[in-house]
């Protein structure tokens, strides 16, 4: 620089500048389209990824949607079912004899034949019909007409599941059950109407009456427990963390603590309950409410965690604002911090409960896969959840489960979707800006 | 020293509303503050000028113990208002601000209402028996930060939809909703445009019949314009405190002098 003139120096070093920018600029343009080539293939496949689990899922589930039933005209017999042996009955042969008069070929004295008849109607069939005249005993002597579930491999035979031409001897249902069936179908006694029994019954060992309604309230049970012990809880740890605790290197212990357990395995707190609640407080097993308290020990970190960010995002002019009018710590927590904070909290609650809702293995493990046939009329009745339902019917043989599996996927699935657009519909209302 | 004991003096005819004495504020191992001592008359506005991180705010915020809210920071010496220490125990931190409004630097309106963002001091301290009373403290304080005209007839809107300058006075009307004595602002106007600043300005002179106003302003045009006694702060250290005009036409120090002139700072 020394030995050229500075008239000199400037345009040269202007010009070589220029020159350098203009060709490290082509590369510098390459990395960025590599990158960003890299996001987009990263997005495609995540969601790729998505639908293949979505159209798996749909495309299973569907069939659960819908149950075959077959409409019966059945007259109720008061020699097979008298008035004053309620509820017990021959409910069976009422049915059977209803059945009978399609096929009028049929020997209903031979007990192989008859069952053979029967075995298309559902299990269920004779205690819908018994709950119906129990309800109106008046119906005795009378014919009703009776709208019933077919059992599982007649149901899978209506929806397409079984192949009509596979071999007889690999096929669930023999060639003269088909021709029963088809004929039942020819009469218009066959219907698929939307399955209801989804969610209106409990649990079966018989897919087409198993149904949703034990894991949906025990789920409902444990969440509400969950939420009403680890939200104020949750809320509590946090405000006094963040607002009041000194900053020692106790509290520096306790929140690496908090963001250690928010990062144990469910399994443990599992194993934990049932040390603790079932072991040593004696607890009912399998109950929602103990559920609830398992749920609320793997929540609780994710709501102090959550409501720690939502409280330290409250700008430090609105707590200086409170203090400089004479608001007392307390005041300033409560008026202003929190409520401000409160959509970030509440946000960080439904997606720890979201979570929560799809726990499987703690409710595994304190008893919540048990099978149970009726829904619980309170936390603390045996029932079963969302997530283990899908595992106990994911465990079952029967055909039948494997599309009520899917739809309890989806049921579970729509659920979630359902709480996490709340959680983003109240970031969104209750979003401020200072 | 001396000096500054004799203007001190000079003052005495006039009444002493704070006076530190041998002020110390450390942050942790930072001596932010060494060995202030000012006495602060009622009913006058005192300007804290200074080069960025000198103290002055640090020491303003010593008057009404808003440096206890920070964990590391460590108040000695004595500050004393009306002849009472206020960092003695059984003074509560709460009811001297109460005593002792504040302004800050940007305005920091609740996101709530007009009306409830001047109401809540007096409301917290229950200085109204009833709605009535609440009204007439709101009108009130916001006529004495001539806000009132502006917005008298959107009470219930939310106090952040106003303008940076209304939200200003806003906070201002807040300050002294709750009847204080003392009003201390930070900077009031440095966020603000220049005629929302001589707003502001125009509202502390009048402010000074009623408080002792105490400011802390980067602006030395300012610190000339609205107060009777200006504090010049360096390092940490109290340099020159004086009437306005004399730290302005005729300083003491040489450093305060450097300072005015642009030549430190």
């Amino acid at each position: 620089m020394t030995d050229i003139t500075p008239s000199d120096a400037r345009p040269t070093s202007r010009g070589t500048a220029t020159e350098a920018v203009r060709r490290s600029l082509a590369r510098r343009n390459r990395k960025q389209l590599v990158l960003q080539g890299f996001g987009i293939a990263a997005i495609i496949l995540a969601i790729s990824m998505l639908l293949i689990l979505l159209t798996s899922i749909i495309s299973t589930g569907y069939h659960a949607f819908t149950q075959t039933h077959i409409q019966l005209e059945v007259y109720v017999d008061p020699e097979e079912i008298p008035a004053e042996g309620l509820p017990r009955g021959g409910f069976d042969d009422v049915l059977a004899a209803a059945m009978g008069a399609h096929f009028p070929a049929v020997d209903l004295t031979d007990r192989a034949a008859t069952r053979e008849l029967t075995s298309i109607l559902s299990n269920g069939a004779q205690f819908i019909l018994r709950d119906k005249v129990v309800a109106d005993p008046s119906l005795i002597g009378q014919t009703v007409t009776l709208k019933v579930p077919v059992s599982d491999a007649y149901d899978q035979l209506n929806k397409g599941l079984v192949q009509r031409d596979t071999a007889e001897q690999f096929r669930r249902v023999d060639d003269a059950a088909i021709a029963r069936f088809d004929r039942l179908d020819e009469l218009g006694l066959i219907s698929t109407p939307l399955n209801t029994a989804l969610i209106t019954n409990a649990d079966s060992r018989f897919p087409e009456l198993a149904g949703l309604k034990g894991a949906l309230i025990g789920s409902f049970w444990a969440l509400l427990t969950c939420f009403l012990i680890s939200f104020p809880l949750g809320i509590g740890a946090a405000i006094y963390l963040e607002e009041f605790a000194p900053k020692n290197r106790f509290s520096d212990f306790i929140e690496i603590n908090i963001n250690n357990l928010a990062a144990v395995p469910s399994v443990v707190f599992g194993l934990l309950a049932l040390a603790v609640f079932i072991g040593w407080f004696g607890l009912p097993r399998s109950a929602p409410f103990v559920g609830g308290l398992t749920l609320a020990l793997m929540t609780m970190p994710t709501i102090i965690i959550a409501t720690r960010a939502a409280l330290k995002s409250v700008p430090p002019s609105i707590r200086e604002a409170a203090l400089g009018v004479g608001a007392s710590k307390h005041q300033v927590v409560f008026q202003h911090v929190l409520p401000l904070a409160m959509p970030g909290i509440l946000t960080g609650t439904i997606i720890g409960l979201a979570q929560a809702l799809g726990e499987t293995a703690p409710l595994l493990l304190i008893g919540m896969n048990a099978f149970i046939t009726s829904a619980p009329g309170s936390p603390f009745d045996s029932a079963t959840a969302l997530p283990t339902q899908i595992f106990i019917w994911a465990d079952s043989p029967e055909r039948g489960f494997v599309s009520r599996t899917s739809a309890a996927i989806l049921v579970l699935l729509t659920f979630l979707i359902m709480m996490n657009a709340l959680a983003i519909f109240l970031r969104n209302r209750f979003e401020r800006k200072w | 020293m001396d000096d500054l004991r004799q203007h001190l003096q000079v003052a005495g005819d006039e009444e002493v509303k704070i006076s530190a004495r041998n002020c110390q504020v450390f942050y942790g191992d930072t001596h932010a503050i060494k060995d202030v001592d000012v006495d602060i008359l009622d009913k006058t506005v005192t300007a804290f000028i200074g080069p960025s991180g000198c103290g002055k705010s640090t020491f303003l915020r010593c008057l009404n113990r808003m440096n206890d809210t920070i964990d590391v920071a460590r108040v000695e010496g004595e500050i004393l208002m009306d002849g009472e220490n206020i960092y003695d125990k059984k003074v509560d931190p709460v009811q001297l601000r109460a005593k002792v409004g504040m302004v800050f630097q940007k305005p920091n309106p609740f996101p709530k209402s007009i009306y409830d963002n001047v109401s809540y001091g007096p409301k917290i301290h229950g200085l109204a028996r009833n709605k009535a009373e609440l009204d007439e403290i709101v009108e009130r304080s916001l006529r004495r930060a001539a806000l009132w005209d502006e917005v008298k007839d959107r009470l219930q809107t939310p106090g952040t939809g106003l303008s940076g300058g209304q939200q200003q006075r806003l906070c201002i009307a807040r300050a002294v909703a709750t009847e204080p004595e003392v009003l201390l602002m930070d900077e009031p106007a440095s966020a603000l445009d220049p005629i929302a600043t001589a707003q502001i300005e125009e509202l502390i002179d009048e402010l000074k019949q009623n408080y002792s106003v105490v400011i802390v302003t980067h602006s030395m045009q300012q610190a000339a314009r609205v107060s009777q006694k200006t504090a010049f702060f360096h390092l940490g250290n109290l340099v020159e405190y004086d009437d306005t005009g004399t730290i302005f036409t005729n300083p003491q120090d040489p450093r305060t002098e450097s300072y005015i002139t642009g030549r430190i700072g």
